[in-house]
């Protein structure tokens, strides 16, 4: 390079801040923003059921009673002492859904974190790798896959003794048998982005292979792992709450599926004891709405398509289309 | 002073259809040498295997067969761990070259700190600033992510890059096709300034025949593989022999010519049995890569 062309004036370096240095507001957001959903009303609600419950999980037992008091007046509707009523055995519904909700929390939280991160690293460092690595960890996720998870839930269940089922197993075996599709779509999405220029040349600058990963590759799969994490504890309360009310659930703790387990054990739907088996039935129903109105909203961050055009508050209006509708809209 | 020399490089892609195996040589036996203070600009369509030879350079491909050695001051091969402070790459796309998560100090630290330029947060961002600095970029820039920049800067911050590690051989791969037509000057200013400057060897890939004569020195014009032509950039331009080249140079745009009917001009030689030669400007005479011995003229 041994010439210079002058350059026309104006194209010169430009001061920073002068009119043209500075890249046209996009769409397209970055960083921990691009992490982040917009703010929709699908959000708002799911949000809004999801952190009602929480706190419900989370402050209830502060609040409430011992749940495993008896009483002498079996199942008795909702009233002043006992606001949702009690069970055949006199304890109070609403102490006892409490407790089951932050039960049924912790095991969806732990199962999901578990089977993201599982996910993650099957999905993410076979894409990355590729060759056989891939070719074994693709093998085993379509293993996984394949085997119908609440059978094979219900057969690893039963063979563990009851009284070593503590929530831990029932933790472990979630997540053993949920984490097989999130891992497909983290690898389709590693292949994708492990491709792109910028992981090539940090590889060029002398990346170690665990770096690119992580550090390069881990924060652009963000919005999908998040909606995998969503995804999975829906998956794992409601297994979860299978299991306990087949009668395969820890032993040892209470949930919302053990509740309904105790319920119908005690024929409430039989004596028309709604009290007992609606709020739980309930509960589960909001956590998982709420949960998969939020993952909706994840998934628009990862599918653009699906944002509906005209959400965006600063959306120029288009009234330069057509000297009428100029009209009309400064008429209005 | 780094020199890079690049030896009858050559390489295969598996092709798979079904169960059909084939392979394709995308780089057929390239050699050439880049040396301090010049460029060197590789010209040819897209699928001629330039870009792949830009990828091997930067140690992202393995060649099939060939070497590519980087020759240090001392005159001996660097070592394969060095390879990297020594060689560095410009990508095409500054859109796709910045991770879009990543701050542009990141991007400018990593490389100081994997080659141990600097070390410290303070030193780190004062290189980086210095670095913005000579590829006259505000150091404002620094906390910004590169979807906030346009395309030239983004490119700049590339650059800045790949100079870094303190690399002496630069392989830009079309680093102004993607940019508005308004940028690529300043762009191609940019490197032939740095190239001055430090003296750093530039392989500049490009498909752009006006800018590979006006910023490099030599030019290899690559055609399905194999460099068809090579020699000082003017000779190549304005005395092509190959009649890929002849195509190549007919193709540009000629304003002395406009108005004139498109059948005036006259038509590029068809293939002759002269395509799998090189012409080499500096002999003076056709070459047989594959015969290792003068052709017949």
């Amino acid at each position: 390079m041994t010439t210079q062309l002058p350059l026309p004036d104006g194209l010169a370096d430009l001061p920073p801040g002068a009119p043209g240095t500075t890249a046209p507001p996009s769409g397209r957001r970055t960083g921990w923003r691009a992490v982040l959903p917009t703010w929709t009303p699908k959000l708002a609600i799911g949000l809004g059921l999801v952190a009602a419950v929480a706190l419900f999980g989370l402050l209830g037992p502060l609040l409430a009673g011992d749940p495993n008091t008896i009483r002498n007046i079996g199942l008795t509707g909702p009233s002043g002492d006992h606001w949702l009523g009690t069970t055949q055995t006199g304890q109070d519904v609403l102490d006892q859904l409490t407790r089951a909700t932050r039960g049924s929390l912790q095991i969806g939280l732990f199962v999901g974190v578990l089977a993201t991160a599982l996910s993650a690293l099957v999905g993410v460092v076979g894409g990355y790798a590729g060759g056989l690595v891939d070719e074994a960890f693709s093998l085993l996720s379509n293993v996984m896959l394949v085997i119908p998870g609440l059978p094979l839930v219900i057969v690893i269940s039963g063979f563990v003794p009851a009284e070593q089922r503590g929530s831990w197993t029932v933790v472990l075996v979630l997540a053993l048998t949920g984490w097989a599709s999130a891992a497909r779509v983290l690898r389709a999405q590693t292949l994708s982005v492990r491709n792109r220029d910028y992981v090539a040349a940090a590889k060029v600058a002398g990346e170690k292979p665990w770096r690119v990963i992580c550090v390069e590759i881990l924060p652009n799969l963000l919005p999908v792992l998040a909606s995998q994490f969503v995804f999975s504890v829906v998956a794992a309360i409601l297994s979860e709450a299978g299991l306990s009310f087949l009668g395969l659930g820890a032993s040892n703790s209470s949930t919302l599926g053990t509740m309904l387990y105790f319920a119908q054990n005690g024929f409430a739907l039989q004596r028309d004891a709604w009290w007992w088996f609606v709020p739980p039935g309930l509960i589960i129903a909001a956590l998982g709405c709420g949960l998969a109105l939020v993952n909706l909203s994840l998934d628009e961050i990862i599918n653009p398509r699906l944002r509906r055009p005209g959400r965006r508050r600063n959306t120029p209006e288009k009234a330069d289309r057509s000297p009428n509708h100029a009209v009309r809209s400064t008429a209005a | 002073m780094t020199t890079l020399e690049v030896r009858d490089l050559v390489k295969e892609f598996t092709l798979r259809s079904g169960l059909r195996r084939s392979t394709l040589r995308a780089v057929h036996k390239v050699t050439f040498t880049l040396v301090p203070g010049r460029t060197v600009a590789v010209v040819g369509a897209s699928g001629s295997g330039k870009s792949t030879v830009a990828r091997m350079i930067a140690r992202l491909e393995k060649p099939t067969s060939g070497t590519i050695t980087a020759l240090g001051p001392d005159g001996e091969p660097v070592r394969d761990r060095a390879y990297r402070d020594h060689v560095q790459m410009v990508f095409q796309d500054p859109f796709a070259s910045l991770n879009p998560f990543h701050s542009i100090e990141h991007h400018l630290a990593r490389p100081l700190l994997l080659h141990g330029r600097a070390e410290g947060r303070e030193e780190v961002r004062e290189q980086a600033a210095q670095l913005l600095e000579r590829v006259n970029l505000p150091t404002a820039l620094m906390d910004r992510r590169p979807h906030e920049l346009s395309g030239g800067q983004r490119q700049r911050v590339a650059i800045a890059r790949a100079l870094a590690p303190g690399a002496q051989v630069i392989v830009a791969d079309e680093p102004v096709s993607m940019l508005d037509v308004s940028s690529r000057l300043g762009v191609l200013n940019l490197l032939a300034r740095l190239q001055q400057e430090d003296r750093l060897a530039v392989l500049y890939i490009t498909h752009d025949l006006a800018t590979a004569r006006h910023f490099s020195d030599d030019i290899l014009v690559m055609n399905r593989g194999r460099i068809v032509e090579r020699g000082p950039a003017d000779a190549v331009i304005l005395d092509p022999h190959h009649p890929y080249t002849r195509t190549l140079a007919a193709a540009a745009p000629n304003p002395e010519l406009r108005g004139r009917l498109r059948s005036a001009e006259p038509e590029p030689k068809a293939a002759t049995d002269r395509d799998h030669l090189t012409y080499d400007h500096d002999a003076g005479r056709w070459i047989d890569i594959d015969a290792d011995q003068p052709a017949a003229a």
